[in-house]
């Protein structure tokens, strides 16, 4: 290389060259263009959301009645508190990896090893907890009645609780049976039909006269809208086309379908970012084990994966404000 | 960088319990809020949001300043890539949640005035 090198005489000097102004390594500070181009990214989705949001401001889903449930705790009522010790978890797993580079400054081997496997527990911890919360979303809690302007009407009733389809529909003989792919010339199955149909939904709402309809509709006190009995009656048997049990990409128990769609791919896509996070973690960790970076004599590569953890930390509070808290 | 941490240490680790002392009660404190939902914070409104709403975005900015000050050392990176990462995204997201927040009112005002059938 030497032979190739044209003295230029402004050796030492500003732009002599082998000057490092941001005083970082190459491998850190590609970390840092990722993480800023990511936060665009989450921050583009994030904005959509509120973009929808705002659209239908007084018919969007209110998360409090959404997320109200707590593993093993079955009929109670716990809005929020499974989210919030799941930031938590991911909160404490960002200590620990933070804590772990600190004991790499100082090259303490076995210190960085039990701090990285406490962050991969927490972080595996903490998509189990994801995974969860999607199976009971997607499950659902009380059904709904979708309308024809694909609107959603939910029941109550005169306390004001909520009230499940499966509480008041009177069961009929149906006449339309399942396809299953053994039976037709076409070998694939049916979707599957609805647990309870509109008629049934229809003629147990007629015989509970206790029982009213919700519309997604939010009044004055930013409250959904409760009908009359008579308005109840009129809308389900005006509007009401089919049932919906739990949320999917399509339909929604909860309110708009829009929220569902952000949900899964907001959380989906945070939930990814997690789980390549834990993957890339382990990769660190058994690279920590087998001493890799203290024969390198610098524990740097705990830092720039720290950097990616941190950032899905920084992610997931935004997404837990936007989507649980406002 | 490694030889920058390790100058101070000693109260590397105070400064890291420190920090999750204050995210943790930020955090209890944006949960009891939105379970308690106090009345007089949802009825004041503030540039079109609701008190409360502008309490969680400030605590959760409060939160993510802490995050990447602390946890993600801004604080002892250089002048020039602190100001390179944070005004950058500042500036960008900011314009983006501004315009399309925008965009969506309006989309809104349309759907209820602008006699735009789409509930049938």
């Amino acid at each position: 290389m030497e032979a190739t090198v044209v003295r230029t005489g402004t050796e030492g000097k500003t732009w002599g060259g082998g000057n490092e102004p941001l005083k970082a390594s190459y491998g850190k500070m590609m970390m840092w263009f990722f993480i800023l181009s990511d936060a665009l990214t989450f921050s583009g989705f994030l904005a959509a959301y509120g973009f929808s949001r705002f659209k239908f401001i007084d018919s969007w889903p209110i998360a409090d009645e959404v997320f109200t449930h707590f593993p093993f705790l079955h009929g109670v009522e716990a809005p929020m508190y499974y989210v919030a010790l799941m930031t938590f978890i991911l909160i404490f797993s960002s200590v620990t990896m933070v804590l772990a580079v600190d004991a790499g400054h100082h090259m303490k081997k076995s210190k960085v090893t039990l701090y990285m496997f406490l962050t991969i527990l927490g972080g595996i911890v903490f998509v189990g907890s994801q995974a969860w919360e999607w199976a009971t979303f997607i499950k659902g809690d009380y059904g709904a009645v979708t309308t024809k302007g694909g609107n959603i009407l939910q029941f109550i009733n005169t306390e004001g609780e909520r009230v499940a389809l499966g509480d008041f529909a009177i069961p009929m003989e149906g006449s339309r049976v399942e396809h299953d792919e053994n039976n037709g010339v076409w070998f694939e199955t049916s979707q599957e039909l609805p647990t309870y149909t509109i008629e049934e939904v229809k003629a147990g709402f007629a015989a509970n006269e206790d029982i009213l309809i919700r519309t997604q509709q939010l009044n004055e006190e930013r409250e959904k809208t409760i009908l009359s009995r008579e308005e109840s009656l009129n809308i389900l048997e005006a509007q009401g086309i089919g049932t919906v049990e739990g949320a999917n990409l399509v339909q929604n128990e909860y309110g708009h379908p829009l929220f569902a769609d952000f949900f899964f791919f907001i959380t989906g896509f945070h939930g990814f970012h997690v789980l390549s996070g834990i993957v890339i973690n382990i990769i660190i960790f058994f690279n920590v084990v087998i001493g890799t970076y203290e024969r390198r004599g610098s524990y740097e590569m705990v830092e720039k994966v720290g950097l990616y953890w941190h950032f899905v930390d920084l992610v997931w509070v935004f997404v837990f404000t936007f989507f649980y808290l406002v | 960088m490694a030889h920058d941490t390790t100058q101070h240490h000693g109260s590397a680790t105070k400064r890291i319990w420190f920090v999750f002392g204050i995210l943790s009660i930020v955090t209890i404190v944006e949960v009891v809020l939105g379970i308690i939902k106090p009345a007089f914070l949802t009825d004041t409104y503030l540039l079109g949001m609701k008190l409360l709403n502008w309490i969680f975005i400030i605590l959760t900015i409060y939160k993510a300043y802490y995050i990447a000050w602390a946890f993600m050392h801004l604080e002892h990176e250089t002048k020039g890539l602190r100001r390179a990462i944070v005004w950058t995204s500042i500036f960008l997201i900011s314009y983006l949640i501004f315009i399309l927040l925008t965009e969506g009112g309006y989309i809104y005002d349309v759907y209820k005035n602008g006699y735009v059938a789409w509930d049938f």
